[in-house]
C-alpha cells in the first residue's frame, strides 16, 4: 500500500521561502498570485495492507518525525 | 565539572565546545556518539554542539532528535543534569520537546554568519550567573535555521517565567523587532526548560572565549557551568 503525506505550515506561521517564490512567479510575469505556501510531499511503500493499521501507522510516523506540529500540518492519503 | 559532548554525523562545532569547556573547567570533556546508547557516570553537563546533523534531512535537528542518544540525554535532563544546545544542539533540542518552540528559516531567508548582540535577560541560571543583568554581549551566530517560533500562549509564558536567556540587540542594548537578525519571535535567542536546566541558544558562545578570537564574551557562561557543576 502507498501512503501520500503532504507536510504543510500552519496557517499564521510567516513563510518566507514561500513569499519568495511568489515573488520569483510574479518577475516571471505570472500575474495574480495571492499567495504561496511551499511544504513537503512523502511517499512510502508500506507492507501492511490493513488500512486503518496502516493509517494509524502513518499517523503515528507524522507525529513522530514526519511532521513538527507545533509549525506544520500533515495529511494522509493512503492507496 | 564532568561534561560530555554529543558528536552527530554533521556536527562540526564539537572541537570549538570541549575547548571552552576544558578552559572554563580545567577537564577536558567526554566525546559520545549519536549511536551510544549509555551516558559516562556521574554527568553534570551534556552539550549538543552545533553544525548539520544527518544534513539537515526533513528538518534541522529531527534526525538527531531521534537517535539513541537522546533518549538517555532526555532522561538525564529529567534527572536535572545540564544539558546545553548550541545552533544545531538548540535545534535538537527543540524537535526533542525538551525546549518549547522551534527554529524556521530565517526570515531573509539568507545563512547569517557575523557577530551580533545579545542582552543577557535572565542571570538566575546555572549557564547565566556569571553576567550582569541586561548585560550586552557580542558573540557570533552561523545558521540558516535560528528564525525562533513559537505560539503566542508559549512565548508568553516563557517571558512570563523568566525562561527567556538571551535576546538579539543593537550595540547599546536596544531590542526591536530591527535587531532580531534572523526574524525570531520577540527577539528570543536562547531559552531555558521548566527546570531551567536545560539552555538552547542558537548563538555560539564557545567560539568568543578569548581575545584572539575577537572577543571573550562567551567565556562567562562556561565559567558559570564550571562554578555551579564543580
Amino acid at each position: 500500500m502507498k501512503a501520500r503525506i503532504h507536510v504543510t505550515l500552519k496557517h499564521g506561521v510567516l513563510d518566507p521561502q514561500g513569499k519568495a517564490i511568489a515573488g520569483a512567479l510574479a518577475s516571471l510575469g505570472f500575474a495574480g498570485i495571492e499567495d504561496v505556501r511551499q511544504g513537503k510531499f512523502l511517499e512510502l511503500n508500506l507492507a501492511e495492507t490493513d488500512r486503518a493499521k496502516a493509517e494509524a501507522a502513518v499517523r503515528a510516523m507524522c507525529e513522530k518525525l514526519l511532521a513538527n506540529t507545533v509549525i506544520e500540518n500533515y495529511t494522509i492519503e493512503l492507496g | 565539572m564532568k561534561a560530555a559532548i554529543v558528536v552527530f554525523p554533521g556536527s562540526n562545532r564539537e572541537r570549538d565546545a570541549g575547548r571552552a569547556i576544558t578552559q572554563a573547567s580545567g577537564t577536558a570533556p567526554a566525546y559520545l556518539w549519536h549511536q551510544d546508547t549509555s551516558l559516562p557516570a556521574g554527568l553534570d553537563l551534556i552539550v549538543l554542539p552545533g553544525g548539520f546533523s544527518y544534513g539537515d534531512y526533513l528538518r534541522c535537528g529531527a534526525m538527531a532528535a531521534q537517535s539513541p542518544i537522546m533518549r538517555e540525554v532526555k532522561a538525564a535532563a529529567g534527572r536535572g543534569v545540564a544539558v546545553l544546545g548550541i545552533c544545531n544542539g538548540f535545534q535538537i533540542l527543540a524537535e526533542a520537546g525538551l525546549v518549547p518552540g522551534v527554529l524556521m528559516r530565517n526570515a531573509s531567508l539568507r545563512f547569517i554568519c557575523r557577530n551580533v548582540h545579545l542582552k543577557v535577560v535572565a542571570t538566575n541560571s546555572m549557564f547565566t550567573a556569571g553576567y550582569a543583568p541586561d548585560q550586552v554581549i557580542a558573540v557570533p551566530v552561523a545558521h540558516a535555521e535560528g528564525n525562533y517560533f513559537a505560539d503566542d500562549h508559549t512565548l508568553d509564558r516563557l517571558e512570563g517565567e523568566g525562561r527567556v536567556a538571551f535576546r538579539y540587540c543593537d550595540a547599546a542594548g536596544v531590542v526591536t523587532p530591527a535587531t532580531s537578525v534572523n526574524g525570531s519571535a520577540r527577539n528570543i535567542a536562547g531559552v531555558f526548560n521548566d527546570r531551567r536546566n536545560v539552555l538552547g541558544m542558537m548563538p555560539h558562545p564557545e567560539n568568543m572565549t578569548e581575545a584572539m578570537l575577537g572577543g571573550s564574551d562567551g567565556s562567562a557562561l562556561f565559567a558559570s557551568l564550571a562554578k555551579a557543576l564543580p
